[in-house]
């Protein structure tokens, strides 16, 4: 584990320093550590982002001073709080997992929302049908959530159906679009432009500012896609 | 109502210091691009620190009060009237009922903070008053001022504040006018920094970087010498910050303000001081900034100094109140 400054407000843990050899493994690590540093209620820490392999801590520098850091070794004195707080707890009476939601969302692949399914297609060369089978088939973990509020950055996707993003980003692309980008595929919950490869569209909100929490997914959910007709995305909609 | 935007400006809205607690969710941070700006004029205004302001890019807001305010700016080089007279950066002033206070174009700097006594009452969306530009939600319906907007204010505070027109003091010169012609940003080193060789390096902190013209409150983008890391590795996807220095493939660095991203996967070659994101914070298209290196401690007794100096400001300014 290595801890590293993000400017002078901020600190990185990274827990491992590779996601793709093992991300189950790895996302455990990254789930563990983030739960850990928010027991720890270390003074002077704002808040707690995890991401693949990191979790960072945001800080306020004047807090931790008050909470008796010396001024010129702040960093110092927090890193080592963040190393006492990730070992102390051990592995001691606690289930070395930890109980993960799984979230279904529903996908209508209707070519009028599936901008680049014929393309991911042609790429894997399978039939769209296939895809849209591959695509339901796997099972898919949240992996870092950003990009825009509420974005879920999902591994897990067939290797079959990586595909490189686009070489010219969509100035536009509708909320609640389902999308590959490479290795990796996602959901824009938000109007906004993207280079993904869209494949089909979803009726669930995947952020609601008046929801606390106010993305429906977050880091370590299993996800899980099922195919939705029209008629049902419509109804759905309502 | 009480404050009617008769001209809402370039790109005026409404900011707080900022929303956390989100992160993990994509939310950004947000907030006036210099919460400690925001945080000064709100003690000249005589009000809460973290109370609601308007944020004004480039000019152009006029504002009519419809009751008596305390008001206060600081920021860029505006020309600021109430009515005909002259507001300069760091002082306060009342504005009467009727008052019209005018932000015309920006001679240096790009951005001002303003208060009002009482604060902007807009609903808390997330924890903030913040407006989130790019989610489009906080602050005025998630959206920048247009004109005509009408804008509720909170409570007066009490009458504990000499009614005079503008005050004879003002705040110090380095908090309330940030805008600078020659801007040298400090900054520490970033995780990334070792996979840049001594020469680009060499570049980093003895070149200047032009400011481009697609800049906005996410970042500011550079023009200047290519920067090129020794290795081609693709970096994984983590947290980056305000003041966050990230260098694209194509070699010009993007210097992240408020707005940016949770996230980013582009090396991180520095991060500016949280004391000189103020002056960052200024930089418009056609400047040149330059960056010079300190150390983590030296970044942390420098925001000790000024949050010191602050409150010895905040002493005597409860001092004139009374």
């Amino acid at each position: 584990m290595e801890i590293t400054p993000l400017g002078d407000s901020a600190l990185i843990v990274r827990v491992r320093d590779r996601f793709e050899d093992a991300p189950q493994e790895t996302l455990s690590d990254v789930l563990r550590t983030f739960r850990r540093l928010q027991n720890a209620d270390i003074p002077g820490v704002i808040e707690l982002a995890p991401a693949y392999t990191t979790v960072a801590i945001f800080f306020d520098p004047l807090q931790v001073a008050k909470a008796g850091a010396k001024p010129n070794q702040a960093f110092d004195w927090l890193a080592e709080r963040v190393r006492a707080a990730v070992a102390v707890i051990g592995d001691r009476g606690r289930p070395r997992t930890l109980p993960v939601r799984v979230i279904q969302i529903p996908v209508c692949y209707d070519p009028e929302f599936a901008f680049d399914l014929d393309h991911v297609a042609a790429r894997a060369h399978v039939s769209s049908r296939e895809v849209v089978d591959l695509h339901n088939a796997a099972e898919y973990r949240v992996s870092c959530v950003g990009f825009v509020p509420g974005f879920p950055f999902l591994s897990g996707l067939p290797k079959k159906l990586a595909t490189p993003r686009r070489a010219t980003p969509r100035k536009e692309i509708p909320a609640g679009s389902v999308a590959i980008g490479g290795a990796q595929t996602g959901i824009y919950p938000m109007r906004s432009p993207g280079g993904w490869n869209v494949i089909g569209r979803t009726p669930l909100r995947l952020f609601d500012p008046e929801n606390d929490p106010p993305a429906l997914l977050r880091v370590g959910d299993r996800v899980q896609f099922h195919s939705i007709t029209r008629e049902e995305f419509e109804v759905l909609m309502q | 109502m009480n404050a009617i935007a008769i001209r809402a400006g370039f790109l005026t809205s409404i900011q707080d210091l900022g929303r956390t607690g989100f992160r993990q969710f994509g939310v950004s941070l947000g907030g006036a691009l210099d919460s400690f700006a925001l945080r000064v004029a709100n003690l000249l205004a005589g009000g809460d620190e973290s109370a609601a302001g308007l944020e004004i890019s480039f000019g152009g807001l006029q504002l009519r009060f419809a009751d008596e305010r305390i008001v206060a700016w600081c920021g860029g080089g505006f020309d600021v009237r109430i009515g005909s007279t002259s507001l300069p950066a760091g002082h306060r002033a009342l504005a009467r009922a009727g008052d019209e206070l005018k932000f015309n174009h920006a001679q240096s700097g790009c951005r001002c903070w303003l208060a009002i006594s009482g604060g902007i009452d807009v609903p808390f969306v997330l924890g903030s008053r913040a407006t989130d530009l790019r989610a489009n939600f906080g602050g005025f319906n998630g959206r920048a001022l247009r004109d005509g907007d009408a804008i509720r204010l909170g409570t007066r505070p009490g009458s504990a504040i000499p009614a005079t027109t503008i005050s004879s003091w003002s705040a110090p010169k380095p908090w309330s006018q940030t805008a600078s012609s020659a801007p040298i940003l400090r900054f520490v080193r970033g995780a990334d920094w070792n996979s840049f060789n001594a020469s680009m390096l060499q570049r980093f902190t003895s070149e200047s970087f032009g400011v481009s013209s697609d800049s906005d409150r996410m970042g500011v983008r550079l023009a200047g010498p290519e920067l090129q890391r020794t290795d081609d590795v693709d970096l994984i996807s983590e947290a980056v910050a305000p003041g966050t220095i990230q260098v694209p493939p194509g070699g010009q660095p993007i210097l992240l303000l408020g707005d940016c991203q949770t996230i980013g996967g582009y090396p991180k070659i520095a991060h500016v001081v949280t004391v000189d994101l103020g002056i960052a914070a200024q930089l418009r298209p056609g400047d040149t900034v330059r960056f010079r290196e300190i150390s983590l401690p030296e970044a942390h007794r420098l925001l000790f100094e000024r949050e010191q100096e602050l409150e010895r400001f905040r002493i005597g300014l409860s001092l004139q109140n009374k």
